[in-house]
């Protein structure tokens, strides 16, 4: 019998871990959004000194990593298991990002919901007692996005309405099970939810009915009122989702409007930066997380928060095939008191 | 949420999306499309006098554009175009070497051979391939026809 | 006048392009494709001659002319080499073009790298 599981999908933690430290580096883009003094770095080139966009990225995970162990004031053999990924073919950001660590490593992909699946995973490693300190880290790159998924960088096409623009950006955080909080408390592992979007352009639409899903569960699963949180945030459904999300959840009796926000929608200034619908990928919840919601949370203007990375689980291959897009949503609370 | 009914959630969906500005874009597409055909007819007559027959002329004028397109799109200038004037730059003959030049840049970092060689027509080879097998059946259709 | 006939034949045949990538999801890719092959099938039902006769340039320089020069190569190759001329015509009018985006576009691709969009 699990002893921890609550629900139909949610799992609450008997001893919950504490995010002991976070860090996140973004794109020059993403410095000049409203969130910019949260990030600890902002690099000055897309290409952070590397001769590849594939190459920036990884050095920017790595070095989110690192910098998330040096704050938390552990050394590198203290890790006991890295949980990483990134939106790249075979994950090799993350892999060759930890090529340099030489600590345990698990891979994970769950497109733009790694973030949160990072979480949960290495939140039930510690609660299970398998390990003291794991390090949760994700990263994307808009440019190593674009070729992989659009058109080359100087094609001269015009970006759909609907489009999201992938955040460059790498963010890690460290769970201990020593700790004096953020700590996380419940998690809630999503479905896959397909509506059948096949528009590639729109994958806030493909991916709101997954986290609408996942946030009605959570509710039922653990009891909770909205009244219990101060913030719902999804990872990245932006302008179109983002408000189908609310109507979605709506339809359950449940009113998250006062309290919810996308980090798609809050990483970028959309009048001003021109990114369509807004932000997307998996440094876009990581870096808002490990940045600003972290941050916020040591502060105390969030006291718990539901964070929900929200991923669009299709390839290239599969969208050239007509298939639809699948979408996930994993959920995770980040509450400063255990309730 | 599984059983929500895809097609009704497709309408939905349909009915948050903001409409593009059909006539901003539009009139961004007439204007820079006609600069750069414009251009283009400025190029065939000076072809044209300096001796060039008309269909020389034509082709010079072709190669010309091509270069033009494939040099803005080096120095990064062409997808800046592209972004107001859409269609206005992609369907002149400036549009068709974006499409071989961004890709071949792009992937440089994949080699000579399997990068820029190869990724050089993932935009462009579908245009030939249409282009040319097109013109061949009209020709055989042409060739029955007129026998 | 000639200027002025490019300036709006051209502008018109881009503003059908756009009308289709905003009124329909193709790429374009698909613009492309469809404008090759659209001048080529008007050039061999004899529509697409009187518009290069009037619009010029206008109408030459839009994918839609690539077309045009294909099908009337091929119907000029079958006219003079009979049945090789429909597989040798189109691809020789166009020969010029197409060995210089080879070619330009080689060079600029070692030349130049890509820059992040912003």
């Amino acid at each position: 019998m699990a002893q921890k599981k609550i629900g139909k999908q949610t799992v609450k933690f008997q001893n919950p871990p504490s995010i002991i430290s976070t860090a996140s580096i973004v794109g020059p883009k993403e410095g000049e959004g409203p969130l910019k003094e949260y990030f600890d770095i902002i690099l000055e080139d897309d290409l952070y000194d590397q001769d590849s966009w594939e190459k920036a990225e990884s050095k920017m995970l790595e070095d989110a990593m690192k910098m998330a162990i040096k704050n938390a004031k552990l050394l590198e053999e203290q890790i006991e298991y890295i949980l990483a990924g990134d939106l790249l073919n075979q994950i090799i950001s993350s892999s060759f990002a930890v090529r340099q660590l030489q600590r345990p490593y698990f891979g994970l992909y769950g497109a733009c919901s790694t973030m949160t699946e990072s979480l949960s995973l290495g939140s039930m490693i510690v609660d299970g007692g398998f390990a003291d300190n794991v390090l949760c880290a994700t990263s994307s790159h808009f440019c190593t996005a674009e070729r992989q998924y659009r058109f080359p960088l100087e094609l001269g096409n015009q970006r759909p309405f609907t489009s999201q623009w992938t955040v460059t950006g790498a963010g890690a955080a460290v769970i201990s099970a020593n700790g004096s909080g953020p700590y996380i408390t419940h998690v809630t592992t999503g479905k896959i939810v397909d509506p059948g979007i096949k528009d590639v352009n729109n994958m806030g639409a493909a991916m709101a009915p997954a986290a609408a899903d996942t946030i009605i569960q959570h509710f039922e699963d653990t009891g909770f009122n909205v009244d219990d949180y101060d913030l719902i945030i999804t990872g990245d459904l932006s302008g179109i989702g983002k408000p189908i999300a609310e109507e979605l959840i709506l339809t359950k009796g449940i009113d998250i409007s006062t309290i919810y926000k996308d980090c798609g929608i809050e990483i970028f200034d959309g009048k001003r930066q021109d990114t369509h619908a807004g932000g997307s990928g998996c440094g876009c919840s990581a870096s808002v997380f490990a940045g600003y919601l972290y941050k916020e949370l040591k502060k105390g203007k969030y006291n718990r928060i539901l964070l929900v990375s929200t991923g669009a689980l299709h390839s290239p291959v599969s969208a050239n095939q007509g298939e639809s897009i699948p979408g996930i949503a994993h959920a995770v609370t980040i509450s400063n008191v255990i309730s | 949420m599984n059983n929500i009914n895809s097609k009704d959630y497709r309408k939905y969906v349909n009915s948050k999306i903001p409409k593009p500005s059909y006539f901003k874009n539009c009139i961004w597409a007439f204007i820079v499309g006609g600069i750069i055909c414009t251009i283009g007819q400025i190029i065939t007559n000076f072809y044209n006098n300096v001796g060039l027959d008309k269909e020389d002329g034509a082709a010079a004028t072709a190669i010309t554009l091509i270069f033009i397109g494939a040099l803005l799109t080096g120095i990064g200038i062409y997808d800046k175009i592209g972004k107001r004037a859409g269609a206005g730059s992609i369907v002149p003959i400036t549009g068709f070497a974006n499409s071989i030049v961004s890709p071949a840049m792009e992937f440089k970092r994949e080699g000579y051979i399997f990068g820029v060689a190869a990724k050089m027509f993932s935009i462009a080879g579908p245009v030939l391939v249409y282009g040319f097998g097109s013109s061949i059946i009209i020709g055989i259709i042409y060739y029955f026809i007129t026998k | 006048m000639e200027y002025l006939r490019a300036f709006l034949v051209g502008g018109l045949i881009c503003v059908i392009g756009q009308i289709l990538m905003d009124g329909t999801k193709l790429t374009p890719a698909h613009v492309l494709v469809s404008f090759v092959t659209a001048g080529v099938i008007l050039t061999a039902l004899g529509i697409y001659e009187p518009l290069v006769n009037f619009g010029g340039a206008g109408a030459t320089v839009p994918l839609t002319g690539f077309g045009y020069s294909l099908a009337k190569g091929a119907i000029k190759g079958v006219n003079q080499n009979g049945i090789l001329g429909a597989f040798t015509g189109g691809i020789q009018s166009t020969a010029g073009g197409i060995a210089a985006a080879v070619l330009f576009g080689y060079i600029m691709a070692v030349i130049f790298t890509p820059k992040a969009k912003s």
